[in-house]
C-alpha cells in the first residue's frame, strides 16, 4: 500500500515536467494573484503594497545568494552548504571595516557612498578569496570521491565558518548601521520605502551585471560550458579547475554582497545566520530551476515573497514550514523548478 | 513429427518510441520453449532495447509481449523476474563490492520464503533457509564454473568470470526465460566454446535461452531460430541455415554495396 | 567450551569482534568503575552514559539508512522527534489539553513498542517521496523534513504544549528490580521498581538492554535476505530490481526499520529527561548522529557505534569541561590575565567554549579528507571510498 503511495510521486512528476503542467500553473497562479490582488485592494492596499515591497526585497537577497548556489551546483553538482555562512561573513566583515572608514550611522549617507563602495569592494574580495580557499581545500580533493563525502565537507565547511563567527563576535545579535535613507516615497495608497528601491536597484545591478559577464564573457562562456559537459570543456582547453575556482569567487562576490545588503536593510546580524537564510536561498534557486541563471533570480523573488506574505497574512511560527514544504514539492514533482534545466535522475 | 513447442514468449507487434526516433517498430516474433532463439542486428538496430520491452526496463509504446500466455508488456522488472525472466547485461552489471556467492544469493531473494520477522529473529526456519540459499548458491557458482572464487569480490574476478556469474546470478532466480545480452563480446574462441556448452546445459534443464550476439559463428552453432533486427525492424525470421542466406540479412551487415 | 575457543582464534584480529568484546565489557563494568573511582559521585557519569546510549542507538538506526541502504539521510533527527512525541503524548498528562481531552497513561514497556510501530511508519511515509531521487535530492528532501517536523510539533500547540514542551512524563515501572553495590547501596531487591531520575543506574542498565536487542536483530537483519537486498540496491540499483528485487520496498523498509530506531531512542529519552521539546531536534542534531556513523565506519554496526560513543564524548563531556579546564589551567600557569574579561577578549574559558563549531566542522572534514572510510570501516566501505564513485557498471574490457 505504502508501495502504491510511493509511486504516485513519479506519475505527478512526470505530469509536472510537462509543458501542459506549465501551463496551467502559470494560469492559475496568474488567476490567483488577481483574486487575491483584488480582495487585499479592496480591503487594505497599503498594508498590502508594503508586504509586498519588503518581500521584492527579501527576496532580491535571497536571489544574490540563490546566484551563488545554483551557479556551483550547475558546475560541480555540490550544493555547498558554506555559501549561506559565507553571506554572513559578508555583513561581518564589512561591519568590522565600518570603523576603520569611518562610517558610523548618524550622518547623511550620501557623504558614505565612497566609502561604503570600499568597504564593499573589500568585502566581496574577501569573502571570494574565502571561498576559493573552501574550494581548494575541502572540495577539489573530493571531487571524484561518492557523493557523501563533498556533502559532508560542505557541512563542516560551514560549521567552520559560523564557528570562526561565533568565535569572533558570540552568539550576539550584532546592530548593522542604518545608512540608508529612511525617507519613504507615497504614490496614492503605496508608501514604498527609499530603503526597499536601494535594495532592489543594488541587486538588479549586480545580477544584470552577472548575466553579462556569464554570457558575454570569455569566462562566463567557460564556466557555462564546464557546466554543460566538463569533459568536453576540458578537451576544448578550458582550464577546468581555474574554471571551478572563478565560479567560487564570483558566487561569493555576489553572496557577500547580499550580506551587506542584508545588514543595510534589516540591521541587525548574527553568526547563524547563514543557516537558515542560506536554506532559503537554496530553495529559492531549486524553485527557480537549479543551475539555471535566471530561475535563481526569480526564484529569489517568489520565495521572498511568500516568505512575507505567509508571516504577515498567514502565521509566521509556519512560514519555514511553508518554504520546505516547497522545497520538497519542488524536488519531488517538478525537480528541474520552474525555469530549469532537464535533470537527469537515476 | 512432434508438433512445434508452444512459444514461451510472443512480441506482437511492439512498437518502442522515444521522442522522435523509433527504436523498435513494429517487431512481432514467437519464441519457441526449450530453445535457443537469437536475436542478431547490426549495431543500433534497437536489440537491447527489445530486450528492455521484455523485462519491462522499457514500457513499450505499443503492442504486446505475451510471455506464459499472459501480456507483460509494461511490467516493472523487478515483477517480471518474479513470473520468470532473467536477464544478463550488455555491460555487465555485477554487484562490484559483493561476494561471487552473495552476488548469486540477490538472485535467489525472489524465491526465498523467509519473511522480515524471521530475519530480525533468526528463527531455526530463517537458518535453515540460509543455509539452503548458500548450498545453492554455490551449486550455481559449480554450473557455471566458478565455485572456486565464491568468497570473491565480484569485481576481482577476470572478465570472462564475471560474465560467467553474471549467468549463475541470473539462473539463480529460477527462470523460465533467459535473456543473454551478447554473452560472449570479448570472449577468446575457447570462451566461446565453453559459453555454448554452458548454453547447452541451460538448455538441457528446461530453460529458454534467448540471446543477444555478434558473433556469427557462435549465433549459428547455438540458436534454433534466429530474428534479425535492422534499424528496429525486423527483417528476417527463421532457422540459421535460411538467415544466414537471407539477401536483406547480407545487405543489412554488409552495406548495399556489398 | 571448544567452540568458544575456535570462534576465539578465528577472531581474536578481527577488529569488529574486539569492538564489540571491548564494548561489551566497558558496558557491563562503566558504572561499578566509576562509582569505585569516584568514592561514590560517579552518578552525573553515569546518567552521561546512559543518554550516551540514546545516540548509540540513533546511530544503528541512521547506519541502517545511509549505510546499509546507502540513501543519504539528513534529517533523521525529524524520527528522533517523532519518536520522542509519541512518547509524550501517550505517557503523560498532555493530551487532556488537545482536542480528545482525555490523558493516555500507555505504561512506558507498551509506549516503547508503539513508538516503535509509529516511527517506522514515519520512516516509510516520510522516505516515501523520495524514493526516485537521486543521491543530493534526497539528501535535501530528507534535509527539509527534518526542518518541518520539529517545528510542525511546536506548532501544534494543543498537542504538543508548543515551546514549552511535554513535561512530567511517566516513567517505567518494573514488579521488582535488582540493586547493589555498583549502584552506591546495599545489595537488596525492590519491589514496586519506579525508574525515578535519581536512579541513574537502572536506567543504564534499561539502556543498555535496549542497545543490546537493537544491535542484535540489526546484525540478524544485515545478513539475511533484506540485507542483501540493500546492498544490491545501494550497488546497482537496475540490476537488483532485474533480479526481482522490489526496489521500492526495499528502500522504504529502509527507512522504516532505521526510523524504527528511534522510535525506541524517542521513547527511553523521554521518559528519563521527563521532558520533550522542539528545540532538542534540530540539524545539529541530525548531522551530529550522521557525523557519528561517518567517524566511526559507515555500514559497520560497531564502527556506528564507537563513533557515536566516541563523539557523544567529545562533545557532552570533553568540550562541555573544556572552558572550565581552560581557565583552571591559565590560572595554574600563572596565566591569569587570559582570564580577564575585556571588551576584546572574552577570558579563556569563554572562548574555550565558544571553539565547539570550528571543532565540528574540523572533525568532519578531516574525516572525508583523511580517513572517508570511518574508524571501523567494513570491508566493503573500504574498498568502495578507495576507489571513488562507482555508479558506473563495470564495463567490458576489450
Amino acid at each position: 500500500m505504502i508501495g502504491a503511495l510511493a509511486r504516485t510521486p513519479a506519475a505527478l512528476r512526470n505530469f509536472g515536467n510537462s509543458q501542459l503542467a506549465t501551463l496551467i500553473g502559470i494560469l492559475i497562479a496568474a488567476f490567483g494573484i488577481v483574486l487575491t490582488i483584488q480582495h487585499v485592494l479592496q480591503h487594505d492596499a497599503s498594508f498590502f503594497f508594503q508586504i509586498l515591497t519588503i518581500g521584492i526585497a527579501d527576496g532580491a537577497i535571497y536571489a544574490l545568494i540563490a546566484l551563488g548556489y545554483t551557479m556551483v551546483y550547475g558546475i560541480i553538482e555540490l550544493i555547498n552548504f558554506a555559501h549561506g555562512d559565507v553571506f554572513t561573513l559578508g555583513a561581518f566583515i564589512s561591519l568590522a571595516l565600518f570603523p576603520v572608514f569611518g562610517i558610523a550611522e548618524g550622518a547623511s549617507g550620501f557623504s558614505y557612498v565612497l566609502p561604503l563602495l570600499a568597504v564593499g569592494l573589500i568585502t566581496m574580495a574577501l569573502c571570494a578569496v574565502v571561498n576559493v580557499a573552501i574550494e581548494r581545500v575541502a572540495y577539489r580533493p573530493l571531487r571524484h570521491a561518492p557523493r557523501l563525502a563533498p556533502l559532508i565537507t560542505a557541512i563542516g565547511m560551514s560549521s567552520i565558518l559560523e564557528g570562526a563567527m561565533y568565535l569572533w563576535k558570540g552568539p550576539f545579535n550584532l546592530h548593522y548601521p542604518d545608512l540608508l535613507p529612511l525617507t519613504r516615497l507615497n504614490i496614492g495608497a503605496v508608501s514604498i520605502g527609499v530603503k526597499d528601491l536601494i535594495v532592489l536597484t543594488l541587486a538588479i545591478v549586480l545580477v544584470v551585471a552577472f548575466t553579462l559577464f556569464i554570457n558575454l564573457s570569455k569566462l562566463g562562456k567557460a564556466m557555462r560550458a564546464t557546466a554543460q559537459d566538463r569533459d568536453a570543456a576540458q578537451l576544448m582547453g578550458i582550464d577546468i579547475n581555474r574554471t571551478i575556482a572563478a565560479t567560487f569567487f564570483i558566487g561569493a562576490v555576489l553572496a557577500g554582497a547580499g550580506g551587506i545588503t542584508y545588514g543595510l536593510y534589516i540591521n541587525s546580524v548574527a553568526f547563524d545566520l547563514g543557516f537558515i537564510t542560506g536554506l532559503i536561498a537554496f530553495t529559492a534557486a531549486v524553485f527557480g530551476g537549479i543551475g539555471n541563471i535566471p530561475g535563481a533570480a526569480i526564484g529569489g523573488l517568489l520565495i521572498g515573497m511568500v516568505r512575507a506574505f505567509s508571516d504577515s497574512y498567514f502565521d509566521s511560527s509556519w512560514t519555514e514550514i511553508v518554504i520546505f514544504g516547497i522545497l520538497i514539492a519542488t524536488l519531488v514533482f517538478r525537480p528541474t523548478g520552474l525555469l530549469g534545466m532537464r535533470v537527469p535522475e537515476k | 513429427m512432434s508438433e512445434e513447442p508452444a512459444p514461451i514468449l510472443s512480441l506482437q507487434g511492439v512498437i518502442k518510441r522515444f521522442g522522435g526516433l523509433t527504436a523498435v517498430d513494429q517487431v512481432s516474433f514467437d519464441v519457441p520453449k526449450g530453445q535457443v532463439f537469437s536475436l542478431i542486428g547490426p549495431n543500433g538496430a534497437g536489440k537491447t532495447t527489445l530486450f528492455n520491452c521484455i523485462t519491462g526496463m522499457h514500457v513499450p509504446t505499443a503492442g504486446k509481449v505475451v510471455f506464459e500466455g499472459r501480456n507483460i508488456a509494461g511490467t516493472k522488472p523487478y515483477r517480471t523476474a518474479q513470473l520468470g525472466i532473467a536477464r544478463t547485461f550488455q555491460n555487465i552489471r555485477l554487484f562490484e563490492y559483493l561476494s561471487a556467492v552473495d552476488n548469486v544469493k540477490v538472485g535467489e531473494h525472489v524465491r526465498m520464503k523467509a519473511k522480515l520477522w524471521d530475519a530480525i529473529f533468526r528463527t531455526p526456519f530463517a537458518r535453515r533457509e540460509e543455509r539452503e540459499v548458500t548450498d545453492k548458491a554455490l551449486e550455481y557458482l559449480r554450473f557455471v564454473g566458478i565455485e572456486r572464487h565464491a568468497d570473491n569480490y565480484a569485481r576481482n574476478l577476470a572478465y570472462g568470470q564475471q560474465r560467467r556469474l553474471e549467468i549463475a546470478r541470473a539462473l539463480a532466480t529460477e527462470p523460465h526465460l533467459l535473456l543473454l545480452d551478447e554473452p560472449a563480446a570479448g570472449f577468446t574462441p575457447q570462451e566461446k566454446v565453453e559459453l555454448m556448452a554452458l548454453v547447452d546445459k541451460i538448455i538441457a534443464r528446461g530453460i529458454t535461452v534467448f540471446l543477444i550476439e555478434h558473433d556469427m559463428k557462435v549465433v549459428m552453432e547455438v540458436s534454433q531460430r534466429i530474428v534479425v533486427l535492422d534499424h528496429g525492424e525486423k527483417i528476417a525470421e527463421g532457422p540459421p541455415a535460411e538467415v544466414r542466406n537471407n539477401p536483406r540479412v547480407i545487405e543489412a551487415y554488409l552495406g548495399k554495396s556489398a | 567450551m571448544k567452540r568458544l575457543r575456535e570462534y576465539v582464534s578465528e577472531n581474536s584480529r578481527n577488529p569488529n569482534v574486539i569492538a564489540y568484546a571491548a564494548m561489551a565489557i566497558a558496558a557491563l563494568t562503566f558504572p561499578g568503575i566509576a562509582q569505585f573511582a569516584t568514592g561514590g559521585n560517579a552518578d552525573y557519569l553515569v546518567s552521561l552514559a546512559a543518554d550516551g546510549g540514546v545516540f548509540v542507538l540513533l546511530a544503528i538506526g541512521l547506519n541502517v539508512v545511509v549505510g546499509f541502504a546507502g540513501l543519504l539521510d539528513l534529517g533523521y533527527a525529524a524520527f528522533f522527534a517523532i519518536g520522542s512525541y509519541t512518547y509524550g503524548m501517550l505517557a503523560s498528562q498532555q493530551l487532556i489539553s488537545s482536542p480528545i481531552h482525555h490523558a493516555l497513561h500507555v505504561p512506558f514497556w507498551i509506549a516503547l513498542f508503539l513508538g516503535m510501530f509509529i516511527a517506522a511508519s514515519a520512516g516509510a511515509l516520510l522516505g516515501a517521496p523520495t524514493l526516485r531521487l537521486r543521491g543530493d535530492y534526497l539528501a535535501i528532501v530528507t534535509l527539509g523534513f527534518g526542518e518541518i517536523v520539529p517545528r510542525f510539533f511546536r506548532n501544534m500547540k494543543d498537542w504538543t504544549s508548543g515551546v514549552n514542551g511535554i513535561s512530567a512524563l511517566d516513567v517505567p515501572t518494573l514488579p521488582f528490580w535488582i540493586t547493589g553495590p555498583w549502584a552506591n547501596t546495599q545489595l537488596a531487591i525492590e519491589q514496586n521498581f519506579r525508574f525515578v531520575t535519581f536512579n541513574v543506574t537502572a536506567w543504564y542498565v534499561l539502556i543498555v538492554i535496549l542497545v543490546v536487542a537493537s544491535v542484535l536483530g540489526v546484525n540478524n537483519l544485515y545478513g539475511s535476505r533484506l540485507g542483501r537486498a540493500w546492498m544490491a540496491v545501494r550497488e546497482d540499483e537496475t540490476a537488483a530490481a532485474a533480479m526481482g528485487v522490489n526496489t521500492v520496498n526495499t528502500k522504504l523498509l529502509a527507512f522504516a526499520i532505521g526510523a524504527s530506531f528511534s522510535g525506541f531512542a524517542g521513547a527511553f529519552y523521554g521518559a528519563k529527561l521527563s521532558l520533550v521539546s522542539p528545540d532538542s531536534f534540530g540539524f545539529i542534531v541530525s548531522i551530529t548522529i550522521l557525523s557519528m556513523v561517518v567517524l566511526g565506519g559507515m555500514g559497520n554496526i560497531p564502527g556506528a557505534m564507537i563513533g557515536a560513543l566516541l563523539l557523544y564524548w567529545v562533545l557532552y563531556k570533553f568540550l562541555p569541561d573544556a572552558p572550565l579546564q581552560a581557565s583552571s589551567l591559565a590560572h595554574n600557569l600563572g596565566l591569569d590575565s587570559l582570564n580577564t574579561v575585556t571588551p576584546n577578549w572574552p577570558g579563556i574559558a569563554e572562548f574555550v567554549s565558544r571553539l565547539k563549531f570550528i571543532i565540528f566542522g574540523l572533525i568532519l572534514v578531516s574525516i572525508m579528507l583523511l580517513r572517508p572510510q570511518g574508524l571501523l570501516p567494513s570491508r566493503l566501505r573500504s574498498a568502495e571510498l578507495k576507489r571513488g564513485v562507482h555508479d558506473e557498471p563495470v564495463t567490458m574490457v576489450t
